[in-house]
């Protein structure tokens, strides 16, 4: 069978036994040169510029991250000094809510997500027993925009011109009449900026668990750690899209003058809310799962045991990934709320403690199961279970309905959402920190300083937020910076803020205590818990490819002699004789040996790209509007050259991985990872389509300002254009498929490429028509703005297609399409089908909202 | 027609008191929820000694017990328990603060950037326009109708009832009542800007029969709604 679409299913049958047979051992040295050199960063700061590797930027990314919570830890302790006394007199109020928004926003955005997003990146290969991630240049595009975004609001803060609305920026106030100048502007572009690194994290970690697991690590016996992150990456890619709709949405309405959110011309404020929440609460989970997954691993190594209640927690962290997406209205009970949705928000709010409550108890399940020691992670895990249980509990007051009325908005929700964040947050990553440091640095700390840290943590933590609660209930709302009148709260909050600064003292000490474990620490022996688990079966510190040869079935669980094994080469796919980065693609299920796949090398292009993106987002923030559109075409002709880095114009032999068992390359595979990785992009990009439907149903069923005014055009030319425009779309989805059966039978891509190309653009041309004189001025009214954004939306996936067709086009014309290479087809052929699909959808709606006058 | 039977909450701790403590609530609606308050505080507290009990019996030898009793038993059997009966709790309380048709007497709430004008009936029943403070009728349930002039806003008045937001081009309805004459400190509680943290009012519940004479007719000292952007700046 050639058929390049065949899976491996002659080597899936699910009932034979993986049994793959060794290879022969070789010297562990020469082995880990011949490795080194083609996985290792280049050297000096061209290195630093050009690495793509998941140890590199993992690291990278939770030391930057760790940057960032000092600064907003600094910014913590500025609103406490502010609070200590009734007349503040420290800050004005206007510098005052520039902290206390970029305290929140920077916390959220710049410090959990990505310390998050670089625990995964760094640990998730090591733990499924692969040498990286699968797409090392996005790794890096992601830290990149990243670091960017997060220095356009850094310099926004030293400036003075930071975003002052509060973390969740509620419109109208940072709409353009009640927020001028750049300060919201700098929130709304430069955390979507940074959220580009979070989808692609989101991407590339769901890939990597599906697809580049160990052979024989079936997806229900992975490590729990990597369950954990396969819920919060499809949250990430669910959860995010409806913020980055709403962020584009309100910079469309600040710079160009389209109404969304402004009442008198047919938007609602309550529009926001929505899309913002629907983000909001799933990322409290989003941050809560990974470190939940740091505990189900670390437990059960301090407890000496196996973790209880596998299944049970799997349960539990899928039920977390729906429910979360079911509960964003409890944000919202006080905006006027029908009464039957509030009861139904409230019970699903409620019923959300369920599975955390499962994994909890399984926890300490697994603590009788087994017998726990007290080192310093273990300290660490017992601060979150007395951290995060209190904020649980007052998480579940706060979703009845009639206490929440009174506590909304309050210190008490401070307080609250401290206990959960501290709690089921920053304790666990200190566990992690603690539990992982000796396989980072492969050194042990220095005894003493972490437990006077963790212990300067818990006192300063509880002393500065439990009273908070109570001041909450005696009235003092939020997100005020006097309080002259309120002498009855100024014992509580000195009490606050004197504890605060024991807490920030603390978090020196862990700081201190980190740096002097990197630095001075005694050399650790290897695997020093003696955990199972592959991350603890290499070298420490970890060596640039992880793992010399991969492992085999049957060797999963880690250990010193897996170690050597593997060093030695005696495991799959050993070695680098080919002189490039290969690691193993097994299937989604039961983890067989489907493919091997070259990883791409050092390069300088992510940089390159954000840069370009950077570009785009400061001219955005200028308001030199036209020159985004350079820097568009820069960003456009990079992503162009970042493809030209896929293609592959030879074939290719396949590989042998293990004595008998000779693999093909990626390249003459279907369902590669580039495919499953562009399903989950198309999985986050349908969910902002689905939210941009929802803000058109939305504003049309319920914002105060509809029926809008008529639609002024022909409605049958109209709805000629769009016909032209969806059978466009249509019929370069049959030109792909065209051109896919060309290439499996070896005929010519050419024609039908040629064609798809055509018929995009014809489709393009449609909608510039329509464009130009079927829609209203969209500064009109509510509704004439979103036919505009719809518009947009479909032009741009029209856009991007004809752009994957000319990609074709070119990569037939080079012959890089050929019998068994598919080259650029399996992925533009789902574009275009997501392309065609959502512009009938849009288009329907263009010619109801027509119809329905 | 009485639907409340005030119970005055204990005042536990000498530091509840306050012109904006939820806990030393003056009316009914703020009296069922600092009760729905001290019973959550009890419950959980339990809850966190048990699961402290727990953790704690967890230190020593290794023992058996089933999984499931953990991942079944308590993490659903107990959790599910202890929730329903919460959130039967809460929807009762909620049922009962719930705003309905029984002729409570209508006010306006109308906030902007930064204070609160309010409209209420005087004399005889006219309405009466007034800045700053809102006047109504103890013993009697009062629905304020919240609006907002520019961005949102939340009305509050922490001894009588809960918040509710003021959204520009919508109407908010919420119950509250006093239960003894006197004058209550109200808030916006919605960050709305540099003038949120002064953005305060004061509520002011008269006896019946005593109508305060800002609600009379022709009194000098009635605020007009074009006045209150001056009105601001003098706080
Ligand atoms: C280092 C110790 C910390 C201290 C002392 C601290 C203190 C505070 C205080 C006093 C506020 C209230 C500002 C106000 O309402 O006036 C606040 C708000 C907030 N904090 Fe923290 N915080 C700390 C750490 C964190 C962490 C680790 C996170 C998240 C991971 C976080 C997330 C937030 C958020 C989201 C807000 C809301 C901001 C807003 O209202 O827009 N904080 N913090
Ligand atoms: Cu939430
Ligand atoms: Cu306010």
């Amino acid at each position: 069978m050639t058929d390049i679409r065949a899976t491996s299913g002659e080597i899936d049958a699910p009932d034979t036994a993986l049994d793959i047979a060794a290879n022969p051992p070789r010297r562990a040295l020469g082995l880990h040169r011949e490795m080194d050199r083609v996985w290792t960063n280049a050297e000096g700061w061209r290195g630093q510029i050009t690495a793509v590797n998941h140890t590199t930027l993992g690291l990278r990314f939770m030391a930057t991250a760790l940057v960032f919570f000092a600064i907003g830890g600094i910014l913590a302790m500025l609103i406490r000094t502010q609070l200590a006394t009734p007349e503040g007199a420290f800050l004005d109020t206007e510098i005052y809510n520039q902290i206390f928004t970029m305290h929140g926003s920077i916390m959220m955005f710049l410090f959990a997500i990505p310390m998050l997003e670089g625990l995964a990146i760094y640990m998730l290969p090591k733990i499924l027993g692969t040498r990286d991630l699968a797409f090392p240049r996005l790794t890096a595009l992601g830290y990149w925009c990243y670091l960017f975004g997060g220095l356009i609001l850094l310099f926004a803060l030293l400036g003075g011109v930071a975003p002052r609305e509060g973390w969740f920026m509620y419109t109208p106030l940072s709409g353009a009449t009640y927020s001028p100048g750049i300060n919201a502007d700098v929130w709304l572009l430069g955390v979507t900026f940074v959220e580009i690194s979070a989808l692609a994290a989101a991407v590339e970690i769901t890939v990597t668990i599906l697809r580049q697991r160990a052979p024989g690590m079936k997806l229900t016996e992975m490590p729990l750690f990597a369950w954990y992150m396969l819920g919060t990456s499809v949250m990430m890619l669910v959860g995010f899209p409806p913020l980055i709709l709403a962020s584009v949405l309100l910079e469309i309405e600040r710079a160009f003058g389209w109404p969304f959110f402004e009442v008198a011309r047919g938007g609602d404020p309550l529009l926001w809310q929505h899309l913002f929440w629907l983000f909001g609460h799933p990322e409290v989970y989003i941050i809560f799962l990974p470190a939940a997954g740091a505990l189900s691993t670390i437990i059960p190594v301090m407890c000496r045991t196996t973790i209880l209640g596998y299944g049970a927690i799997v349960a539990a962290i899928v039920a977390l990934v729906f429910l979360s997406f079911g509960l964003w209205v409890h944000h919202m009970f006080t905006v006027g709320i029908p009464h039957m949705a509030l009861a139904f928000f409230s019970a699903a709010s409620v019923l959300v403690a369920v599975p955390t409550a499962v994994q909890v108890f399984a926890w300490i399940g697994t603590m009788w199961k087994g017998r726990p020691e007290m080192h310093l992670p273990m300290y660490h895990v017992m601060g979150f279970f007395l951290t995060f249980v209190m904020g649980g509990l007052t998480g579940v007051m706060l979703a009845i309905v009639p206490f929440n009325w009174q506590a909304h908005d309050t210190a008490f929700v401070t307080a609250h959402l401290h206990y959960v964040l501290i709690g089921g947050f920053v304790f666990p990553m200190m566990a992690a920190a603690a539990y992982w440091m000796p396989q980072i640095t492969g050194r042990a700390r220095i005894k003493g300083l972490g437990e006077a840290a963790f212990w300067t943590i818990l006192i300063g933590f509880h002393g500065t937020f439990f009273l908070m609660h109570l001041t909450g209930l005696l009235g003092m709302p939020r997100r005020i910076d006097v309080y002259p009148d309120n002498p009855e709260w100024i014992w509580l909050n000195l009490t606050s803020s004197i504890f605060g600064f024991v807490m920030t003292i603390g978090f020196a000490l862990f700081a201190l205590d980190l740096v002097l474990q990197a630095w001075l620490g005694p050399r650790s022996p290897r695997d020093p818990w003696r955990a199972p688990g592959l991350d603890w079966a290499m070298r420490m510190p970890p060596p640039s490819y992880n793992f010399a040869s991969l492992p085999s079935p049957g060797r999963l669980d880690g250990g010193t002699n897996a170690a050597q094994e593997l060093a030695r080469g005696e495991g799959l796919l050993p070695g680098a004789p080919r002189g490039q980065r290969e690691v193993l693609v097994t299937t989604v299920g039961s983890a067989r040996p489907e493919l091997v796949a070259i990883l791409p090398g050092n390069t300088a292009l992510p940089l390159g790209l954000a840069g370009a993106i950077g570009v785009f987002v400061l001219m955005m923030l200028s308001g030199l509007y036209w020159l985004t559109l350079p820097a568009l075409a820069l960003v456009a002709a990079l992503i162009w050259v970042w493809a030209r880095g896929m293609a592959h114009g030879r074939d290719t032999a396949p590989v042998e991985v293990a004595p008998g068992l000779s693999l093909p390359v990626h390249i003459h595979r279907y369902d590669t990872l580039g495919r499953t990785g562009a399903v989950c992009l198309l999985l986050a990009d349908g969910t902002l389509f689905a939210s941009l439907l929802f803000g058109v149903g939305f504003l049309s069923v319920v914002a105060p300002g509809w029926p809008p005014p008529e639609l002024t055009g022909d409605p049958e030319l109209g709805a000629g254009l769009i016909a032209g425009l969806v059978a466009g779309l249509g019929l370069a989805a049959v030109a792909v498929r065209l051109g896919l059966r060309a290439q499996g039978r070896g005929g010519a891509v050419l024609p039908a490429a040629a064609a798809g190309l055509l018929t995009n653009l014809a489709a393009l041309i449609c909608l510039g028509w329509l464009a130009a004189t079927m829609l209203d001025d969209p500064t009109r009214h509510a509704r004439d703005a979103l036919r505009g954004v719809l518009a947009g939306y479909v032009g741009l996936h029209a856009l991007i297609a004809a752009g994957m067709a000319g990609f074709a086009l070119d990569q037939a014309r080079r012959g890089e399409i050929a019998d068994m290479r598919a080259g650029c087809l399996p992925a533009w052929r789902l574009w275009q089908d997501f392309a065609a699909v959502t512009a009938l959808i849009a288009g329907a709606i263009l010619i109801a909202q027509g119809a329905g006058e | 027609m009485k639907r409340f039977a005030p119970v005055p909450v204990p005042i536990l701790l000498a530091g509840c008191d306050g012109p904006l403590s939820t806990l030393s609530p003056a009316g009914p609606v703020a009296t069922e929820v600092a009760w729905l308050w001290w019973a959550m505080l009890a419950g959980a507290a339990a809850i966190a000694v048990l699961v402290g009990v727990l953790i704690a019996m967890g230190f020593g030898l290794p023992r058996e017990t089933p999984a499931r009793r953990w991942t079944h038993g308590w993490g659903l059997g107990f959790s599910l328990a202890v929730l329903s009966t919460l959130l039967t709790a809460g929807l009762w309380v909620g049922e009962r603060i719930l705003p309905r048709d029984d002729g409570a007497v209508e006010v306006r709430a109308h906030a902007f950037m930064w204070g609160w004008s309010f409209t209420q009936p005087g004399e005889g029943g006219a309405m009466v326009e007034t800045a700053g403070t809102l006047y109504i009728p103890t013993g009697q349930p009062v629905d304020v109708i919240v609006t907002s002039e520019d961005v949102i806003h939340s009305f509050w008045v922490p001894q009588l009832a809960g918040k509710i937001d003021a959204i520009p081009g919508r109407e908010n309805v919420m119950r509250l009542q006093a239960d003894s004459p006197g004058t209550y400190g109200g808030l916006c509680a919605e960050f709305c800007g540099v003038g949120h943290a002064g953005m305060r009012f004061e509520l002011v519940a008269y006896a019946a029969g005593e109508l305060p004479e800002a609600l009379q007719p022709n009194d000098l000292a009635v605020d007009h709604a074009d006045d209150h952007a001056e009105e601001a700046t003098d706080d």
